[in-house]
């Protein structure tokens, strides 16, 4: 029954250090069908297609559960090169060209023909010589096949537009001899919108041919207009497979998003607060950021004293460079005020001078110093700002170990972070209990904007509960503005008052966490309402 | 107008491109005005370092294609040819026969630590420069502890020639004279010729053996190969050219008339065939005809009787330079197989070769032991060549000076092609060889001469790397856009951070 199709990953469960991330999931594509994998950040389509391409990575992690068939045949997937063998190819979101070479090199990287000389013979095929006659004449056949005449086999790739190293990519794999399944791993994501409708007319031309495709993508409008059959994941688990005609783009938002929002904060804590429109304690206003893969362009928003308010959206969006901007990490453009006071981000630390203070969701690098205690990560920030946990001697400044001592002890009790005492070093403590000295040091600022970026990202949810009823303990006993960036939407709809879903670099809507699924799924993947129908 | 245009900025590139060689041109052109030695002296002081030092310059392009860096591990290829020189040595040979045993004896040797190079340059990968310093340094107290304590202390070595009087150790020079002092450089042409036509003769019969055998097709290229060949072996028969092979040394006149010679009759060939083979227009025949006019200039220069008493001074030895141009046909060679492709596209990007297929750390090792064999050649050459052995100093600073030879030529961390070097060697020699003097001239002190070459030596290995750091920093800062050196490939890169997202 399953020999209809040509691959069927049947049940797989993957583990990464005690975390579930695949639970019993089923991929099954059929051979020339363009199949869509669909599912937010996180869903577990990487780590499924890291296990149909038996990439190290899974294997030094203790391997995986379930079964891959191919053509009804059970087959063991150990090394991306037997991958290759079982005719997978992928189309990297990252592409793996090599500027410096030319076009045909590229395309036969790695399965350069090459011709018998003597002394290859003798030492083996390492010394064939290379024929780029052939080489360019097999390169100028697959990009012919994918109607790219228009790029020169010779041509160097370094300095060609974006779009056409996408091709370049897909004639690579085309030219794979027994290819039977591609997959785009996001190809239209760095595409401009003419190319990314010229990529899937391609993948239409490929899938005729009787490859099949396996299209992951965050664009649903994309899934609509290409795919005859779509698996959605939601947190590694299998939630459907159905044919694109008998579904619309609404029910694919509703089933990835679709699950129970558990209160994760005790309702006894939503005491009446005043939010006002008049009383603005942070306000963006066309804020550019700088920074690579997150880039913020152009962003409008006005941030409520005493809100806890929310930034949701996929990743790559922007979402994490709106706090790096204001850390001053990267550059920006345009106005930030905080409580109706410009910050002149260029200068380092100008955000904590105004009591902003932040919890990076780069925890390990730019969160902690992680061969000092915790006495020192939680206090040194306050140490150099605000002159803190330091006595004066004369012209010199030396630590008030007490006080420091006293204080941190303190957080350790407050915040249950579990460790040896104040000298254990950062570094040696666990995800969650490292978060948590990241939360005690912005506390200890006793700001009164706090900035957190993915405050659970990788912690257990024991940690997880209780950092995010810290924050909203903080903010209804202190009155602290909270900014909350989070890739969870669950998160953000247990606690913000107002989520805002940043696509592409800029506000796409404002929501309400009560919202419904479905609309939160639209927003995330950049559909108005209007045009979902 | 706009060809106008077009030509000041293909002259301003290719001034931008060749900054460094340029540079160093006019140093040393301003060096030999100064010193004021005559050119004669110049030249030949020129000629000899050339013969010394090419070999192991050269050895250092393969690594640098293969993204390993600038080899400074080749000190290990020189340690391995010392070794085995001390051993033939010892044991009394000497001549051509012992040569070819030093031969045998060292690259055994620097396959060996080659292999072993490679391996740890594969655990420090990005780190290989600094690690092959390093090495270099450890290398050398391995070497002393060898030839200070282990010959001569543990294993009795009675040779008071070689050993220090009290009993242990060898001693800091060994004369090479009489033994492997110019074994290399004295081979006469006749014996070249007569050797490598029964090279040819032995690699076509195995061929023809191959071809029975059904391994291998016979092309016309093979007879024609034998067939230059065995005429040139031939001709040595005829007593004029017997009297004129039979010598080991080669007047510059002479060897630049030949090189002129053969590089004409090439194009020549090139013209033929493309008239009556390929049948091309006319107009495709300008620049082998101009190339073939430059080379008659070049001819007509050197009967100016200045140029002409220059050329007549200096004697080069053929063998090394044979030697010198082998190595670069065979860096060339290398390029167009497999292997070579394979280590251009790890030198690239290491992620883009694995994701290919490429078996990374296996193209390296082979490139690093590649790279440490041709170093330990070189050194052979280098110390017959010399004709005394520094015993404890030979080897220490090869790599070194081989390194700023190979960056003065032009070459980058990146990149390095054989005209880089021998150009190199060429202006950092002059440099060693003019530098003093012109110190004396200015300065009325050969010391600050002496000083000016080293700053130069090291600066210039300094500067380059700055300039490899920087250009590293700021392709880190631009966003990925493929053929970043990521470590990590992309998929695994991905999965990490999602399995921290939940």
């Amino acid at each position: 029954m399953d020999d209809q199709y040509l691959l069927s990953m049947k049940n797989i469960s993957k583990e990464y250090f005690g975390n579930r991330v695949l639970k019993g999931v089923n991929l099954n594509v059929k051979p020339g069908e363009i199949h869509a994998l669909v599912g937010e950040n996180g869903a577990g389509k990487t780590t499924l297609m890291n296990i149909l391409f038996g990439m190290p990575v899974i294997y030094s992690t203790g391997g995986f559960e379930g079964e891959i068939q191919i053509n009804g045949e059970s087959i063991s997937i150990d090394s991306p090169h037997t991958a290759m063998n079982c005719g997978i190819g992928m189309v990297h979101q990252e592409f793996m060209l090599i500027p410096e070479f030319n076009v045909t090199e590229n395309i036969k990287l790695g399965r350069e023909i090459g011709e018998p000389t003597a002394l290859s013979k003798i030492f083996g095929n390492l010394l064939e010589k290379m024929n780029w006659t052939q080489m360019s004449k097999e390169a100028r056949k697959a990009l012919d096949s994918i109607g790219m005449m228009n790029i020169d086999e010779y041509a160097k790739v370094a300095g060609m537009p974006i779009g056409y190293k996408q091709f370049i990519e897909i004639a690579r794999e085309i030219d794979k001899t027994g290819i039977k399944l591609l997959v785009f791993d996001e190809p239209t994501a760095v595409l401009t919108e003419g190319e990314a409708d010229r990529l899937l007319e391609i993948m239409r031309l490929i899938a005729k041919k009787g490859i099949a495709i396996i299209f992951i993508t965050h664009r649903l409008t994309e899934v609509m207009a290409v795919a005859d059959s779509m698996t959605i994941l939601r947190d590694g688990e299998f939630v459907v497979r159905k044919d694109v005609k008998d579904i619309t783009l609404t029910k694919i938002a509703e089933l990835m998003i679709g699950r129970q929002i558990d209160k994760l904060v005790d309702d006894s804590l939503l005491a009446s607060r005043d939010l006002s429109d008049n009383k603005i304690a942070l306000e963006f206003k066309d804020y550019h950021v700088d920074m690579p893969g997150e880039r913020v362009k152009g962003m409008n928003i006005k941030i409520r004293e005493g809100e806890i308010f929310g930034f949701g959206g996929l990743a790559g969006q922007g979402k994490i460079g709106i706090v790096n901007g204001i850390i001053g990490l990267f550059d920006t453009q345009g106005d930030v005020f905080a409580f109706g006071k410009r910050l002149d981000l260029s200068k380092l630390g100008e955000a904590l001078r105004n009591n902003i203070a932040f919890v990076s969701e780069d925890r390990r690098g730019v969160g902690l110093l992680l061969g000092e205690s915790v006495e020192r990560n939680i206090t040194f920030t306050a140490m150099q700002i605000k002159d803190q946990f330091l006595r004066r001697i004369g012209p010199m400044k030396i630590l008030d170990k007490a006080k420091a001592d006293q204080h941190t002890r303190e957080m350790i009790k407050l915040f249950d972070i579990r460790c040896t005492g104040p000298s254990q070093t950062a570094g040696s403590l666990s995800g969650g209990n490292q978060q948590k000295v990241c939360l005690a040091r912005a506390i200890t600022m006793d700001p009164k904007i706090l900035i957190v970026s993915e405050p659970t990202r990788g912690i257990d949810i024991g940690a997880k509960k209780l950092v995010l009823e810290y924050l909203t303990k903080i903010n209804r006993e202190q009155g602290t503005t909270i900014v909350m960036i989070s890739s969870e939407l669950v998160e953000l709809r247990s606690l913000c008052d107002r989520i805002a879903i940043v696509s592409e670099g800029k506000v796409f809507s404002v929501m309400k966490p009560d919202d419904s699924d479905a609309a939160f799924g639209l927003a995330m993947a950049g559909v108005r309402e209007e045009e979902a129908v | 107008m706009n060809q106008k245009n077009d030509f000041f900025k293909k002259a301003g590139s290719f001034l931008f491109d060749n900054k460094v060689m340029i540079a160093f041109a006019a140093i040393c052109l301003a060096a030999i005005l100064l010193s004021g030695s005559p050119m004669t002296f110049i030249v030949d002081g020129v000629f000899t370092r050339i013969t010394r030092n090419t070999f192991t310059v050269l050895a250092l392009i393969i690594p640098v294609l293969a993204g390993l860096g600038l080899n400074f591990g080749i000190v290990i290829g020189a340690i391995a040819a010392q070794i085995a020189v001390f051993c033939v040595v010892y044991w009394g040979l000497g001549g051509f026969g012992g040569m070819l045993l030093s031969v045998l004896i060292a690259t055994p040797l620097a396959v060996l630590f080659g292999y072993l190079v490679g391996k740890l340059f594969n655990r420090m990968k990005g780190a290989e420069m600094i690690a092959g310093l390093i090495l270099g340094y450890f290398a050398d107290g391995l070497y002393q502890l060898l030839f200070l304590v282990i010959i001569g202390g543990v294993i009795p070595v009675d040779n008071p020639k070689l050993i220090i009087s009290g009993g242990m150790g060898v001693k800091n020079t060994i004369d090479l004279t009489g033994n492997l002092k110019y074994a290399i450089d004295s081979v006469r042409m006749v014996d070249i010729v007569t050797v490598v036509f029964y090279v040819v003769l032995a690699v076509t019969l195995i061929k023809i053996i191959l071809h029975l055998l059904k391994k291998y097709q016979l092309n016309k290229g093979d007879f024609i190969f034998f067939g230059i060949f065995g005429l040139l072996f031939g001709i040595s028969y005829i007593p004029e050219i017997e009297k004129f092979l039979s010598t080991d040394r080669l007047i510059l006149l002479d060897a630049l008339t030949a090189v002129l010679i053969v590089l004409a009759i090439l194009e020549l060939i090139k013209i033929i065939k493309s008239i009556w083979i390929n049948k091309e227009p006319l107009k495709t025949l300008v620049k082998p005809i101009v190339t073939l006019l430059v080379y008659g200039l070049i001819y007509a220069l050197t009967f100016i009787p200045e140029i002409e008493e220059v050329l007549s001074y200096v004697k080069l030895p053929v063998l090394p330079f044979l030697l010198i141009a082998g190595l670069c046909w065979f860096n060339q060679k290398i390029l167009s197989t497999r292997l070579g492709q394979n280590m251009r596209t790890v030198g690239q990007s290491q992620s883009v070769a694995m994701a290919s297929g490429i078996d990374v750390d296996k193209t390296r090792v082979i490139a690093m032991i590649i790279s440490t064999v041709l170093a330990s050649w070189g050194q052979l050459i280098f110390l017959q060549n010399i004709g005394t052995f520094s015993t404890y100093g030979a080897h220490t600073q090869i790599a070194q000076f081989a390194i700023a030879a190979l960056l003065v030529g032009g070459a980058s961390v990146q990149k390095a092609t054989n005209k880089q070097a021998i150009i190199g060697v060429i202006l950092f020699h002059t440099l060693f060889i003019v530098a003093p003097e012109a110190g004396k001239q200015l300065f009325d002190n050969a010391q600050i001469g002496e000083y000016f070459r080293v700053f130069v030596s090291y600066g210039v290995i300094a500067l380059s790397l700055a300039m490899h750091a920087w250009t590293q920093f700021k392709k880190e800062v631009q966003p990925p856009t493929g053929g970043a050196d990521l470590e990590i490939p992309a998929l695994p890169a991905v999965t990490v951070k999602q399995q921290t997202l939940k």
